[in-house]
């Protein structure tokens, strides 16, 4: 939790250059306005406090009983809830899912995302368009994403027609009927509609790409590669990170996509944590189990943002 | 490297049939939404014979104009709380040095690392035992918690590059912290107020999962979840449907498109810190 903090600090320390105050307007600051505006403070507290700090410390607690929501029984069970989901088939793999869902969408969408930003931060006449093109999906509904491509996605659906005009009929699959590949068309989905997020981001990173330095490596004779490696990639640094934080965060909490283009089937294969979360809690009758993964997920969620903080914030996350 | 030289072309050319790529789900889903149920042509096919008639259908059979009402009610109620709560609770954690404004920071940012599933359930039973369920006030306070981070981060770490001349010379004029905040703060912080405006619009207004909860069950639902009570309930007919994807998708998009601008903008300098 603390690498939440000193990331937060490290970005906002980035974005913050102009922070080298003089040293007596900061004590006459803390002077004038220290002691009164703690108040200020308070709204917010309480909303935060009320909504998303009690509830969560309460939703930590009933993962440790056999509550059902509804009954007066609230037993103390230990971490009985937390062994069901190691022997429960349908538990184990909501596990499996979504941790492939978050690295394949963490991988592909961040991978798609740099080649079009770097596409488009080009001479090309086209570039601003495509900027307005490539990132509109990313403001649509992710339900309306999610209805669109399970229709494009349907045995009959526009991807199969478009694959058979072409003659490419041994491409053809029911792509989310099929238990193999469902999966990977929901990930190829969320790709679809957050490459462009990416792209903006990665896009902002290279507005500090310095023309000069690229210029100078071409004519000692780099080429495009060690250009991107050298010059390119040290001022993306930050971008990579906060592309990578968000697209792992978005992936481990997947759910409006999933329940929309499958609810979890066909059977369970691509029952996510978040599906099972709420088929457990609001149609199962069974709070604790559901609240018991919402725990693991938060624990999933907390390694993977602070391990990856950690591997490249080293490199310079905040310059 | 500052000409248009034919490799720039073979680059543009790659790049406009990537975009086209990109795009064509969208052309599809307002194509589809515009032709009739019977037309049995290629979804490519540009429509032939227009017809608006599935609109119609759609915006009456899954109540699409209460949706919309109850949709705009919660976001504008809810983002406005957001960034008044949470400017104002940045601006002592921005200026103050002292240990508890440090430990407060600490305190919101932890927010930022925990998943909304679970205080989702717990929350449920106390909006339950409120008597809020199926009531849109109960998403409003719960939005107006659930960014606070997120938002209160935001005008940190702007609210913190701010030079304090301005205040300075606000309080030497004989402006309270209120008034330094009210005439001097909040006007200087408007660029990351827009950022926060627009990444919390759309967050508010594109949530499914919460208003299926909350809502579950009243005639009061937001878009997203009349769109998926309406889809379940007409899944074969893909034209209606496609006709209520557009009709719920244009305000954002309208939107969008008018503001391309700042709303990228806001994108990339919100989550650059």
């Amino acid at each position: 939790m603390s690498s939440a903090q000193s990331q937060s600090l490290a970005v906002a320390e980035a974005a913050a250059p102009a922070s080298a105050l003089p040293r007596r307007a900061q004590k006459f600051s803390a002077r004038r306005i220290g002691a009164v505006s703690w108040w200020f403070v308070v709204p917010a507290l309480a909303f935060y406090f009320f909504v998303v700090l009690w509830p969560s410390i309460e939703g930590g607690a009933y993962a440790f009983t056999n509550w059902d929501g509804l009954s007066a029984t609230k037993d103390f069970v230990g971490l009985a809830q937390f062994q069901r989901i190691l022997t429960d088939p349908a538990g184990v793999g909501a596990v499996v899912h979504t941790l492939v869902i978050a690295v394949a969408i963490t991988l592909v969408q961040n991978l798609v995302g740099l080649l079009l930003a770097l596409g488009v931060h080009t001479k090309i006449k086209s570039r601003n368009i495509l900027r307005v093109a490539l990132f509109t999906p990313a403001v649509i509904t992710p339900v309306a994403t999610g209805y669109l491509w399970k229709y494009l996605m349907t045995p009959d659906g526009a991807i199969n027609q478009i694959l058979g005009f072409f003659g490419l009929t041994w491409l053809q699959h029911d792509w989310l009927g099929d238990s193999n590949i469902a999966l990977w068309s929901i990930v190829a989905t969320v790709v679809w509609q957050f490459a462009g997020y990416s792209m903006v981001i990665f896009l902002a990173g290279l507005q500090g790409v310095p023309e000069d330095v690229l210029e100078a490596s071409t004519l000692d004779g780099a080429g495009p590669f060690r250009r991107f490696w050298y010059v390119v990639r040290p001022e993306l640094a930050p971008a990579i990170t906060i592309n990578l934080m968000l697209s792992i965060i978005g992936g481990l909490k997947l759910f409006d996509q999933v329940w929309v283009m499958t609810s979890g089937g066909p059977g369970t294969s691509t029952d996510t944590m978040s599906t099972l979360i709420y088929k457990n809690a609001f149609q199962f009758g069974d709070f604790s189990y559901g609240i018991a993964m919402a725990l693991v997920l938060t624990v999933f969620v907390a390694i993977l943002s602070s391990a990856q903080y950690k591997l490249l914030g080293k490199q310079g996350g905040s310059k | 490297m500052n000409r248009y030289t034919w490799r720039t072309f073979i680059l543009e050319a790659v790049m406009v049939l990537v975009g086209i790529v990109f795009f064509l789900p969208v052309y599809i889903l307002i194509n589809l939404a515009l032709k009739k149920p019977d037309d049995a042509s290629s979804p490519l096919a540009p429509a032939t014979s227009l017809t608006f008639q599935n609109f119609s259908d759609a915006w009456s059979q899954a109540n699409l104009g209460q949706a919309l009402v109850t949709s705009a009610f919660v976001t504008v109620f809810s983002v406005a709380i957001i960034v008044a709560i949470s400017a104002l609770a940045a601006y002592p954690l921005a200026r103050v040095t002292k240990r508890w404004s440090r430990w407060l920071f600490f305190i919101f940012m932890i927010g930022l690392l925990l998943p909304f599933q679970l205080a989702l359930i717990p929350l449920y039973t106390t909006i339950r035992d409120l008597g809020l369920l199926g009531n849109p006030v109960s998403l409003v306070l719960y939005y107006a918690g659930l960014q606070v981070p997120f938002s209160v981060f935001l005008y940190t770490g702007f609210i913190r590059a701010v030079p304090l001349d301005y205040e300075e010379a606000a309080s030497i004029d004989g402006a309270g912290p209120m008034r330094s905040f009210f005439s001097v703060i909040f006007p200087l912080v408007r660029p990351i107020t827009g950022t926060v405006i627009i990444l919390n619009v759309l967050h508010v207004w594109n949530d499914f999962l919460t208003p299926l909860l909350y809502l579950s069950g009243s005639s009061q639902q937001t878009v997203p979840v009349a769109l998926f009570s309406f889809v379940s309930q007409y899944v074969s007919q893909w034209n209606l449907v496609f006709a209520g994807l557009v009709i719920t998708i244009a305000p954002i998009l309208i939107a969008y498109f008018a503001m391309q601008k700042t709303i990228i903008k806001g994108f990339a300098s919100g989550l650059k810190g």
